[in-house]
């Protein structure tokens, strides 16, 4: 077997292979079981939690005397041998384009972070993954892989990021091609800026912060944050139809998109101009957005960008229960003032956040701390299980960010809502980042879980948090779980018409024979129950091919043969097999 | 339905404590004073009468009603608002404790005098405690009598449950001081109908699914509409049960917990006017001074009450995989609509299902049985000519085969085991005097042996809901025209579909009906099945008489009904007309020689005036 070159640059060096994020950065009970955070990359890191094993312990009747370690090292056995396509190989060889079938990289790349991904890896179980790993350089390196692909029947898997979660990276187990993982990581350079239309050209393999860095260095930001943005990439989101964090001033991925190149079987596919907006017939774009790598690799985009925010302030409001939270919510929308964030966590996911508090220095600030808890509980009355508390994030100038956080924090008042300082704020934000290691680390004690989100008309806002936590709780029951389960929502983006919900839900498994289908089976009913209470299949994560069941009813019999007869005219021989979406 | 455990007989039920042992121990005055705190559902806010009013009117289901009503008729929304806040005041309770009191010192005295005990599971109270902190809670008493609701809040009371809002007909309204009474122990009124009403309905099922949703109080309705007269359940009526299933559907909570009640009575207190009323004497209308002069029935014996608090049933769990509820998202919820055809079948399909929950745990007393020997007894004798009494003995022996026999088919028999079956008949003999020496006595006058006879029946029909499948079968088997199965089969579903009317039977269920009758029957040695064949045993003859004609009054009724219509097209101006005249044909056609008197029961009429309207034999006609 000839030996492949690797290419230069290999994020997976200092990324988990069966957990989240970076090999140095993790959650840990230290030997007096208190949680540590470790590494130097986060505003967390390096600190003591001391609340943490307390809330893990009480939340989830866990214990941090019993552990569930994952194994180690992967043994390559584990893996099996490749099914190469000799003839693809040799030609793609011959063109110079990086490419392996190290058992390493393939694993690597067959797999996203679902819950059932994670947990087989930790177990060191390894299923259908690609063959063989190829790493295109540029566009035209891409038109050439899909050729070779085209001539010698081979599938294609586009990968970014790999931080799918919807099983939209796994290999279909019935795929007897060779498989072949397009990872487009190599293509992360900004091809120009055009300061005159605010427009930057990228490659589509850049990962978020990457982008975000190298756009700040000449001033500039696109303002899409979505909580994934450390890993995930640019191609990524315009095949899922991404949404950021600060939608709400930059839009979501279809609002920021200019113009796309995608690669398919059937040769390239773009606009013609770099057109604001077009009246052009429908918009080829939304072919694109939301494919899930299902017609083709996207391979550059022309992104809208902004000059980078003057100043920027965190805040939060404490509201007397959720129900208020949510009319404030609404309120603002109505309005149509709402900050670059605002989330409303509900009471389990604000005590999470506050079992998160780092340990503090001073001693005054244990005294505030003390002082703002009284007043809030004593003086003003609200009842510690039922207070909710909303995040918030303004940018912009500084004279209009205090206008707007007055119009805002007026708002709130008038539902009952007590300003509750930027920390709260910043905190709450931050749950965002390292909620995916605090996932890790459940899994060493017994504990799984796993987020999800729908957005939801606001009339109903209310009756599916409360309705999916309690199906949650009581699918959970049903299925044997011995511990009730961790199931809170929050309000994670506001628009005119209606809000996104983001779901958080773990349980501890002991006394489970298999608690990955026990987690399924919930998840499924949770799914279910979103769907009877008019929330849609997914906001922005996608189908892939965890929520796949529920698209004909999702876009209807007809809408289902629209996409269908696409694929068959843009990709009849199903190169590009991962078999997400339809 | 469908919720029947294989066998019958291994169905367990709670045991029973008397409530009236403690009243007849400690102070009256003591206990109605005593400190009350109910628990309540999880999530209620404290809330007034008057502001679930307010929160009514407020509601988006009201102003879109009142705009639509307003467009319609042209008049001001203002003055619509008005109207609907008279008829809103005029519905409402308003669920005070000093009332409740009031009641429950009043009641002691009285439920003392009346009855020797009233028996209560207290297993299902601690479930129904429970239901009420995780969901919304409706409570579905069987209606057999104006004392159920009373009766119903007194036992919370006692047991320090969350007090029930109650749904009362408007006549109760006409009694002045006593409708204020009860509105103030939690009743709200309805109107008996308001068909095209708008504004009504959305005021109502408005009022009720707030209460319901916010956890206010248990919403307590009768699924039966009104009082048996009969002792048999009444086919369900919708339309409460379709409000209350509503935000479930809807997704406005998590669930509702539904909870079959069962209230037995050993004596029932309007037993003579029932059987009057049925005979076509007019009921008298509920008015105060009409309840003072009832009072005289405070001198007799009731025997006891038993009220079984069943399983609670989440409507969640019913609805699973029947109602998609997917539906209710391209409309705005406040929007009213007509229930579509799965929701509309679901909730006939539920309220069979709960009817029959409440038949199941009804207790029944020996007298039950007795009373259904003696019936056919009696009507086997007249056809004989013959007029002779029957020995205790030989009574009693029967007893027994019939009490091992509804044993067998899962019947909730109250059947002292520690005392001599001669003892417990007759002592059940005793306390029912009053029926069964006049029907032996062969009265001469007509109209009261009728009331006799048809007070018996009713007391048979408290077990019907036992032995109405395996009692179709015997008739089916004595009707066929062979034994093949088939032909069986056909039988059965026919008679099941002309009786459909008459008897709690769940639409749709021919089949597992089918089936349960003959596991019975085959299970108690009764039948035999052959590959082709259905087969009466040797010893089955007996139980397969017993239980057809157990039926052949209705069958008679329902022959006659028959002729009669053939008779009488051109009179049927319109229902009650017609069953008017029926009753006036029934009394000549007794005259000529009719079997059974039962034949001359409005109820049965009516039902069977139905069941042939519905089966397209007659037709109504206007002009």
């Amino acid at each position: 077997m000839p030996k492949y070159t690797k290419p230069p640059s290999h994020l997976q060096e200092i990324l988990k292979w069966n957990g989240w994020g970076y090999s140095d950065t993790r959650f840990l009970f230290n030997k007096k079981g208190q949680a540590e955070f470790t590494g130097k990359r986060y505003r967390l890191s390096g600190m003591i939690i001391p609340a943490l094993q307390n809330w893990f312990e009480g939340t989830f009747g866990a214990s941090v005397q019993h552990k569930s370690p994952a194994m180690p090292i992967l043994t390559s056995s584990a893996v099996q041998p490749p099914t190469l396509n000799e003839a693809f190989v040799d030609e793609l060889k011959s063109t110079g384009i990086p490419c392996s079938h190290d058992a390493e990289d393939r694993v690597f790349r067959g797999h996203g972070h679902c819950l059932h991904e994670v947990f087989a890896l930790r177990e060191g179980k390894v299923g259908r993954v690609p063959d063989i790993v190829v790493w295109p350089n540029c566009h035209n390196d891409v038109v050439k892989i899909v050729e070779l692909a085209c001539k010698h029947n081979v599938c294609l898997i586009p990968y970014g990021g790999g931080t799918s979660v919807s099983s939209a990276l796994e290999c279909p187990p019935e795929e007897t091609r060779c498989i072949v993982s397009l990872d487009t990581s190599q293509m992360n350079r900004i091809l120009w800026i055009d300061e005159k239309n605010l427009t930057a050209h990228v490659e589509a393999g850049i990962v978020g912060q990457e982008l975000e860095r190298l756009l700040n260095e000449s001033g500039y930001c696109t303002g899409h944050e979505p909580d994934s943005m450390e890993f995930s990439s640019l191609g990524g989101w315009v095949a899922t139809r991404a949404s950021g964090m600060k939608k709400n001033i930059y839009g979501n991925i279809e609002d920021l998109v200019v113009h796309v190149k995608m690669v398919t079987p059937q040769g390239v596919i773009e606009k013609g101009c770099q057109c604001p907006r077009m009246s052009t017939g429908p918009d080829i774009h939304h072919f694109i957005m939301g494919s899930e790598g299902t017609l083709g690799v996207v391979t550059e985009v022309t992104m809208k960008i902004r000059p980078m925010p003057e100043y920027q302030k965190y805040g939060s409001v404490v509201f007397p229960n959720f129900e208020q939270g949510v009319a404030c919510l609404r309120e603002v929308a109505k309005q149509r003032c709402a900050p670059a964030s605002i989330r409303l966590m509900d009471n389990e996911q604000f005590k999470f956040g506050h079992a998160l508090k780092p340990q503090v220095s001073s001693i005054f600030t244990s005294f505030l701390d003390g002082l703002k808890k009284f007043y809030i509980t004593k003086f003003k009355g609200f009842d510690p299980d039922r207070l909710c508390v909303a995040t918030l994030l303004f940018e912009g100038d500084r004279e209009k960010v205090l206008q707007h956080e007055k119009q805002v924090y007026d708002i709130a008042a008038k539902f009952g809502g007590l300003a509750a300082g930027e920390d709260n704020g910043q905190r709450g934000y931050m749950l965002t980042f390292v909620i995916a290691y605090l996932r890790d680390l459940g899994m060493d004690y017994y504990v799984i879980g796993e987020s999800f989100e729908t957005s939801v008309p606001w009339d109903r806002v209310l009756d599916i948090c409360r309705n999916v936590k309690a199906r949650i709780i009581q699918e959970c029951k049903d299925k044997g779980v011995q511990f009730s389960p961790l199931s809170t929502c929050r309000v994670t983006q506001t628009y005119d018409a209606g809000a996104c919900v983001y779901f958080y839900f773990a349980f501890n498994y002991r006394g489970l024979s298999d608690p990955v289908h026990v987690y399924e089976q919930v998840e499924h009913a949770a799914r279910e129950e979103i769907l009877a209470n008019g929330g849609s299949l997914s906001h922005h994560h996608g189908v892939g091919k965890l929520r796949k069941e529920w698209m004909r009813e999702t876009i209807s019999d007809v809408g289902m043969g629209m996409l269908k007869s696409v694929k068959n005219y843009v990709d009849p021989k199903n190169i590009f097999g991962n078999r997400n979406l339809i | 339905c469908g919720s029947l455990s294989k066998d019958p007989m291994l169905k367990k039920r709670d045991d029973f404590e008397d409530i009236l042992e403690e009243r007849r121990n400690s102070s009256d005055l003591k206990y109605a004073l005593r400190c009350y705190t109910p628990v309540l559902y999880k999530g209620v806010t404290p809330c007034t009468s008057s502001m679930l009013k307010s929160m009514v009117l407020q509601s988006d289901q009201l102003h879109y009603v009142i705009n639509q009503v307003s467009k319609e008729t042209g008049k001001a929304t203002d003055d619509i608002k008005e109207e609907a806040s008279a008829i809103l005041e005029e519905m409402a309770q308003c669920l005070q404790l000093s009332t409740v009191r009031f009641f429950a010192f009043t009641l002691s005295k009285a439920f003392k005098t009346l009855f020797r005990s009233i028996c209560v599971n207290e297993d299902g109270i601690q479930r129904l405690q429970q239901a009420i902190q995780e969901h919304p809670v409706v409570l579905l008493p069987s209606h057999r009598s104006y004392m159920d609701f009373l009766l119903m809040s007194y036992i919370l009371y006692t047991y320090d449950v969350a007090l029930p809002v109650i749904a009362a007909g408007m006549d109760f309204m006409g009694m002045k001081f006593v409708g204020e009474m009860l509105r103030m122990s939690g009743a709200f009124f309805i109107r008996r109908s308001f068909g095209g009403d708008k504004l009504y309905w959305a005021l109502f099922s408005e009022y009720v699914k707030t209460m319901l949703k916010n956890g206010f109080a248990p919403v307590e309705f009768f699924l039966e509409g009104t009082r048996s007269r009969t002792s048999k359940s009444l086919t369900p009526k919708l339309g409460l049960l379709n409000i209350v299933m509503d935000p479930f559907l809807k997704g406005e909570v998590f669930d509702v917990n539904v909870v079959p009640v069962s209230i037995s009575y050993e004596r029932v207190l309007e037993e003579t006017l029932y059987a009057r009323e049925l005979l076509g004497i007019p009921k008298p209308k509920e008015s105060t001074s009409g309840l003072f002069k009832a009072r005289k029935i405070l001198s007799e014996d009731y025997g006891s009450i038993h009220v079984y608090f069943g399983q609670p049933v989440s409507v969640r769990s019913l609805a699973q995989g029947k109602v998609n509820r997917c539906q209710f998202n391209l409309v705005p919820r406040h929007i009213p609509r007509r229930p579509s055809e799965d929701i509309a079948s679901f909730v006939n399909d539920s309220a069979y299902r709960l009817v029959r929950a409440q038949e199941e745990n009804m207790v029944l007393k020996p007298w039950v049985l007795v009373a259904s020997l003696l019936l056919q007894y009696h009507h086997q004798n007249q056809a004989a000519g013959q007029k002779r009494g029957i020995a205790l003995g030989e009574l009693t022996a029967q007893a027994v085969w019939l009490r091992d026999l509804s044993r067998q088919y899962g019947a909730f028999l109250h059947w002292p085991d520690h005392i001599p079956p001669s003892e417990v008949v007759s002592s059940s003999l005793t306390l029912h005097r009053g029926l069964y020496v006049y029907t032996l006595k062969q009265h001469k006058e007509l109209l009261s042996q009728a009331v006799i006879l048809l007070s018996c029946a009713s007391y048979r029909n408290q077990a019907l809901h036992v032995f109405v499948r395996p009692a179709l079968l015997a008739l089916a088997i004595h009707t066929a025209s062979s034994n093949q199965k088939q032909e069986v089969f056909n039988s059965f579903s026919f008679l099941r579909n002309m009786f459909s009317n008459e008897f709690i039977l769940c639409p749709g269920a021919t089949v597992q009906d089918f089936e349960e009758a003959c596991y019975l029957l085959v299970k108690t040695g009764a039948l035999q099945f052959t590959q082709q064949e259905v087969l009466v045993t040797e010893r089955g003859h007996r139980t397969l008489a017993f239980l057809s004609t157990m039926l052949d009054p209705f069958l008679q009724g329902y022959q006659v009904k028959e002729t009669l219509c053939n008779g009488c097209v051109m009179f049927c101006v319109q229902k009650g007309g017609c069953v008017h005249n029926s009753i006036q044909r029934s009394r000549e056609h007794l005259r000529i020689g009719l079997k059974y008197m039962e034949v001359l029961s409005s109820d049965l009429q009516k039902n069977s005036l139905a069941a042939l309207l519905r089966l397209g034999a007659v037709r109504k006609m206007k002009g």
